[in-house]
């Protein structure tokens, strides 16, 4: 190509493509759009959990207004997703409390609020307790061995029951959508992470031809996984509300509407049943999985999905025997967040394994070492590492640069901790999802470069700017002649959403190809060359898996990811002896993703993953009374401050994956998978027995102190009886 | 109702109870002012009114007659504390930036970790972790004398 580029993109920290628009006030968010004769948007929301609709009034001068029900849904009245179980709109039926049922729009926002719309309701016997749930969304099972063998080879049984709780997203921008009906269809503006998502719920619930509709998305301020599949919710009632008007139509949730009525982090509880030599070597592990889905499925199956697999944690035992289930309650449908199961799961996995090492009175270090997966293991669905297994390298760098084992010492006996979690995240869809996705990436050749065209969405991690440097380097010219279109159904292929840790392993390889036929098309001749002599050219790529990887969705057994990333954190933490509340002061976060593209933005990843991990351990609490989210504002659901977020010592650690662009893993989730344990784990080495998140300073004053010091085991094998060192 | 804004003076016609934020993004124009949360819990809509951060989602419009008031659209093309929010990874996903911007902008000059933490206390950043937002403002404080604020 004319003018190669000597320096590489790849692994510098170019400039973010939007970053000037961020930090000049110039980047658009849905908010800041406006539109001609644009009506501003209302949903009304049912004000119980579970009952029938007996009569909706309307006590308000309908002038200028337009309302909606699900009677003005020309097409299906439902969000597809994976079943087709939650209306957009409620019919006779209420699930949930802050279900939808009536939209309102319009041209002024203080009629649209002041409007009243009363609505009775034959109430019915709601379900809040996920172990009682009549319905189950999705059970699976995953079975490695001879799990009563396993228990027979044990020393020491360790049993356990672990909890956590629902957690909010908390994005800084709402969920908001604007819909504009034009040319016989509707275009959706709006903050998303998968304009796809929403297009094909549209055209189901719309009844339109896939022409007919186009998602756009805004700058999106933030998205953590709340707007994966949220989005196609708000933005049928924005499209509903439009096609009547026939004007454009923007919502936008107010916090408190945002956090009562989307989707949360599942909240589960976790058992293990772990066998143990008393040696270390793990023999068996009976693990069950219960995650509270709320009232519809949503992604349920797909977290729980994510959620069992990650339940052992990063540790080889031969025999193995996992039960998970979603469940359906009514409060709220529960949803995608970052980490997507495995944060819930590895919570429950690593807090377990520290208290293996307090009943074998074993260094925790050492425990770990002993089992954590080597290239070459085994994992629970029978998939063999490959040698990109890092666990052993984050551990001993997390261990030696925070000084683990000097603190713990020094610190014994007073208000200071230090606790450890090791960690695994599979990049990319769970199992055969990625050949089902069979995504689709593009580029097309400019009068100076290329052009990126995906629709994998820039959310704050970066997705334009790595993209650029990958492909840069693959053509080999330099990153500022690299321009990417913007997420519009109407101008790029459907690269799959914007999560699971797959927008650079995945999508970013699919670009690297693109690059590479184009880089052989153009020859030596330069862009405008190219261009002149042949006239357009778009280059589109579409998924293609590693040779040899295998998944059966039926037995669960097999490839469960392409690659895996390692991490390891150490927290270090303070207790307040008088108010009980326990401040992480130092965290250590050593992490293995393969290749950093953008070394200042994946230690971001990093950087704001463990924060929200460590909101997660302590301080984020959703109250839920009757079904509904009784702390729905910021003034009383924390999240970490600058006050509240201690110092971070990242290290990236690069263990190339071949089948990566320049080996690069996933890194978005994973960074949420450790804080909320090993913060645990270091109010445990205080004595403190706690075994529920977040770790309030309620539950650390009620939680039972440890006896000191953790039990040793006697010599001598009991082959027959299996001694229990703990109640669950 | 006279006030300064941007450096500019203005005479904005606006309920005085209107919320500044409102009438900054609605009358004004300026939509470099973002909502967080409407309560003043996140600081995603501050603003420098003489020189303070404000949330201007709690400041009544009639509050800032005859004040000077700074929103991110007034800190121009690309002075140091910008540029090295977009070196530095300081901003992510953007929505809490201009605020956290302003807030940064108010601190003193040359201030401490500890300085900078307490002071910026009140913006919440969802996406950084913050360690890049310190590692900005102590960034853009070498790079550059503090900009001098209008008092």
């Amino acid at each position: 190509m004319g003018a190669t580029s000597k320096t590489r993109a790849v692994g510098r920290n170019v400039l973010r493509k939007e970053g000037r628009e961020k930090v000049t006030g110039a980047a658009k968010y849905v908010d800041d759009l406006e539109f001609r004769g644009m009506l501003h948007g209302r949903t009304v929301r049912s004000t119980i959990p579970r009952g029938e609709i007996a009569r909706v009034r309307l006590g308000f001068n309908r002038d200028g207004f337009t309302v909606a029900d699900w009677r003005d849904v020309p097409g299906r009245n439902t969000i597809a997703l994976i079943e087709l179980d939650q209306p957009c709109l409620a019919e006779r039926e209420v699930r949930h409390f802050a279900e939808p049922i009536l939209l309102l729009a319009h041209a002024d926002r203080d009629r649209l609020i002041e409007a009243d719309v009363s609505i009775d309701y034959r109430p019915a016997e709601p379900v809040f307790d996920a172990e009682r749930s009549p319905h189950c969304f999705k059970e699976i099972a995953i079975a490695k061995g001879d799990l009563a063998r396993g228990l027979e080879d044990a020393d020491l049984v360790v049993e356990g029951e672990y909890r956590v709780g629902h957690q909010e997203q908390l994005y800084i921008e709402t969920n908001g959508v604007i819909a504009v009906p034009e040319n016989g269809g509707i275009t959706v503006y709006g903050s998303l992470q998968c304009p796809y998502y929403v297009h094909r719920a549209l055209t189901v619930l719309l009844a339109l031809p896939p022409e007919k509709v186009r998602v756009v998305q805004a700058e999106t301020g933030g998205g953590f996984g709340g707007k994966e599949e949220y989005p196609s919710m708000i933005a049928g009632h924005a499209c509903l509300l439009a096609l009547k008007s026939g004007r454009p139509v923007k919502i936008v949730y107010d916090r408190v509407e945002d956090m009562v009525a989307t989707t949360k982090r599942h909240p589960g509880v976790i058992r293990h049943r772990t066998g143990v030599r008393r040696d270390g070597r793990l023999t068996a592990m009976e693990i069950d999985v219960l995650l509270d889905g709320g009232a519809y499925m949503t992604l349920s199956p797909v977290v729980l999905s994510r959620g069992v697999i990650h339940s052992t944690g990063p540790y080889r035992c031969d025999h193995v025997r996992i039960r998970g289930r979603v469940v359906m309650t009514n409060t709220p449908p529960n949803g995608a967040f970052r980490g997507f199961g495995a944060p819930q799961t590895q919570f429950a996995a690593e807090v377990h394994m520290e208290r293996i090492a307090e009943a074998l009175g074993m260094d925790p270090v050492k425990l770990r070492q002993k089992n954590a997966f080597r290239p070459g293991d085994t994992t629970a669905t029978g998939q063999k590492l490959g040698g990109d297994t890092s666990a052993l390298a984050v551990l001993g760098e997390a261990v030696r640069r925070s000084g683990f084992h000097e603190k713990r010492r020094a610190w014994r006996g007073t208000d200071r901790g230090i606790g450890l979690a090791l960690f695994f995240h599979g990049s990319g869809f769970t199992g055969g999802g990625e050949v089902k996705l069979a995504s689709k990436a593009a580029l097309e050749l400019t009068e100076t470069g290329v052009r990126i065209l995906v629709a994998s969405t820039e959310i704050g991690q970066g997705t334009r700017t790595m993209h650029a440097q990958i492909v840069a380097d693959a053509l080999g010219i330099p990153y500022e002649r690299v321009e990417v279109e913007a997420a519009d159904t109407g101008r790029v292929p459907d690269s799959g959403p914007t999560v699971a840790s797959r927008t650079c392993m995945v999508v970013g390889k699919i670009l690297e190809r693109c690059a590479l036929e184009i880089r052989a098309k153009l020859g030596k001749m330069s862009p405008k060359e190219y261009l002149a002599a042949h006239g357009q050219l778009v280059v589109t790529k579409e998924y293609t898996g590693p040779d040899g990887l295998y998944w059966d969705d039926d037995t669960y057994r097999g490839d469960a990811y392409g690659a895996y990333g390692w991490g390891c954190d150490v927290v270090e933490v303070e207790r307040d002896p008088v108010t009980c509340e326990v401040r992480p002061t130092r965290v250590t976060a050593v992490q293995e993703i393969g290749k950093a593209i953008h070394p200042v933005l994946a230690a971001g990843q990093i950087e704001g993953g463990t924060a929200q991990g460590i909101g997660y351990a302590l301080l984020e609490e959703v109250s839920m009374r009757e079904g509904r989210m009784a702390n729905a504002q910021l003034t009383n659901y924390l999240v970490p401050t600058t006050l509240d977020t201690p110092e971070m010592d990242v290290a990236i650690l690069e263990n190339p994956y071949e089948h990566g662009p320049s080996g690069a893993k996933g890194v978005g989730e994973m960074p949420i998978d450790g804080p909320a344990p090993a913060i645990v784990n270091a109010i445990r080495s205080l004595g403190i027995d706690v075994r529920a998140i977040p770790a309030t300073p309620e539950r650390i004053l009620e939680a039972p102190r440890l006896s000191s010091p953790a039990p040793r085991v006697g010599s001598g094998r009991a082959p027959r009886r299996i001694p229990r060192v703990s109640t669950p | 109702m006279k006030f300064t804004l941007n450096g500019k003076s203005r005479n904005v016609a606006a309920p005085p109870m209107k919320r500044l934020l409102d009438v900054l993004r609605q009358e004004c124009g300026l939509t470099g002012t973002k909502e967080g949360c409407g309560e003043g819990e996140c600081g995603a809509c501050t603003v420098l009114v003489d020189g303070q951060p404000v949330n201007s989602c709690l400041v009544p419009f009639g509050q800032v007659q005859g004040a000077d008031v700074v929103t991110i659209e007034g800190l121009g093309g690309n002075p140091p504390l910008q540029e090295s929010f977009v070196v530095e990874g300081g901003a992510q996903c953007g929505i809490c930036t201009p605020g956290m911007i302003l807030a940064a902008a108010a601190l003193p000059r040359g201030a401490s970790l500890a300085e900078i933490r307490v002071g910026l206390a009140g913006n919440i950043c969802r996406c950084t972790g913050y360690t890049a937002i310190y590692r900005a403002v102590r960034r853009a404080g070498r790079k550059a004398p503090a900009r001098r604020r209008k008092r």
